[in-house]
């Protein structure tokens, strides 16, 4: 087993790392917006309230979920390690400005939006996680017994422009680590071809201004008319 | 035309280093850029000072050893250029320009301008070649070889291994060379003996040197004077992983 641990310190394997584990959570993603949409209903919050109850209870998804914590964990860890490694490769910097020619403002700042999109994280599982998890929140009964009112949390939250504010700028970051990440992924896993490369690059423009545009939705429709 | 430069100066590999301000003249539009340091460096020893070290050699582009870091681009604004190819046509009079060595911690600079780039013959050692049997030079066509993958392998090799992609890495990762090398011999027949042995020593001697991992900025596409494509990185990433996963070691 050898290979698997120096293919896995190796800069290139750890790179493929953050493609695989970058890519799972863009399927994450696209689960947690749909499942989002909900809010959207104007059914004072049951399908949503159904929806989180599933989502908590239903045992495939508990595995999954997780599964999704140690994706998570390894991504964010690599890549500080990452980071690291690559600032300790020139440790005395240019003193004129680089020019920045051929490379993309998000491709040259992944750290910094991955922190961005860690502090938002940590904020989000506390309002929302935490609260369902460890807090006490009012239960409804929809006729199949009491169930937890996140959709109330959320509401209430979301009345909030300051957190509506917090929420649309760490959006934003997301939008921009995904616009280089996704296609950048595929780089890393040797996914690469004049035939099917724009193919990839469309659909992570697409994914990246579609998916963080779907999760700004809810709170901007409970913030302007509820 | 008058310039303004501002050059870093340094002793040797130990001591610090700073920027110091020039000023040229009489600096004619045709000169190329190595040309005008000459005449900077005579304007210095006129004046009984210590001349600017740079490292040139064939002042064709085809060489690789200049290698400056030009108001924040390696080998300065000309795209598909070296230093040596860049002409003073490129500037303005009264500009500054501020000139200095390829910045990381691989190539360590030795003085003033010139740095330390063995790494990179260091890499090649660890697997950029062939075996081939010495005795007569064998038919230039004997192995038919697709136009493509010739094509492929033949812009590959045309990477001169000056370090413009390292200076440009935000990183300072050395993929764009090591991807060059492999590429070139992996694409054609003669290189699949060694195909999978030469990307796993290349790519450890790499990490091993100390450069960064590359993050797909693409930077180095374009400051590569020879226009290396980013392609070859997505090649050698593949190859990488599948000889880390499928080459027969007895010890892994």
């Amino acid at each position: 087993m050898r290979w698997l641990t120096s293919f896995l310190t190796s800069s290139a394997g750890r790179k493929v790392l953050m493609s695989l584990t970058g890519l799972f959570l863009c399927s994450f993603l696209i689960a947690h917006m749909s499942g989002n949409l909900s809010l959207l209903l104007s059914d004072g919050g049951q399908a949503f309230n159904e929806y989180a109850k599933f989502m908590t209870t239903f045992p495939l998804i508990k595995v999954l979920s997780i599964g999704t914590y140690v994706v998570i964990i390894l991504h964010i860890v690599q890549g500080i390690l990452l980071a690291l490694k690559n600032r300790n490769s020139r440790p005395d910097k240019y003193v004129s400005k680089a020019s920045g020619k051929g490379s993309t403002w998000a491709s040259r700042n992944m750290a910094l939006l991955g922190i961005i999109i860690l502090v938002f994280l940590i904020i989000h599982l506390k309002s929302f996680w935490y609260q369902v998890k460890f807090g006490h929140i009012p239960t409804v009964n929809y006729g199949g017994g009491e169930i937890k009112d996140l959709y109330t949390i959320v509401v209430t939250a979301f009345k909030n422009p300051l957190y509506v504010g917090f929420y649309l700028v760490s959006l934003a970051a997301l939008a921009f680590h995904l616009v280089h990440g996704f296609q950048s992924a595929f780089q890393s896993l040797g996914i690469r071809h004049t035939k099917y490369t724009p193919i990839i690059k469309f659909a992570g423009y697409a994914f990246a201004i579609l998916v963080p545009l779907g999760f700004a939705i809810q709170p901007l429709y409970i913030l302007m008319f509820k | 035309m008058k310039l303004n430069l501002k050059i870093w100066r340094q002793k040797n590999s130990s001591s610090p280093g700073k920027m110091v301000d020039y000023k040229v003249d009489g600096i004619d539009k045709d000169m190329s850029f190595l040309e005008m340091i000459d005449v900077l460096n005579q304007q210095l020893i006129d004046g009984g000072e210590e001349p600017v070290a740079f490292d040139h050699d064939c002042r064709e582009g085809i060489c690789g050893m200049c290698s400056m870091y030009i108001n924040g681009q390696p080998h300065g604004p000309w795209e598909k250029t070296t230093t040596c190819q860049l002409h003073m046509r490129a500037f303005n009079e009264g500009d500054t320009v501020y000139i200095e060595p390829w910045r990381a911690k691989s190539f360590p600079i030795i003085k003033d301008l010139v740095v330390d780039r063995t790494a990179f013959d260091r890499i090649q050692q660890a697997g950029g070649y062939i075996s081939v049997n010495t005795g007569n030079a064998v038919d230039a066509n004997s192995i038919p070889i697709e136009k493509e993958l010739a094509d492929q392998a033949m812009d590959a090799a045309t990477c001169i291994g000056c370090g413009a992609c390292v200076a440009a890495c935000k990183n300072s990762s050395a993929m764009l060379f090591v991807s060059a090398k492999v590429s070139h011999l992996a694409l054609l027949p003669q290189g699949q003996p060694e195909r999978k042995d030469r990307v796993l020593n290349m790519m450890n001697k790499m990490d091993e040197e100390g450069f960064g991992a590359c993050s797909n900025t693409e930077a180095c596409e374009a400051a590569c004077p020879k226009g290396i494509s980013v392609f070859n990185i997505a090649r050698v990433n593949r190859e990488f992983i599948s000889s880390s996963a499928f080459v027969k070691k007895k010890d892994s």
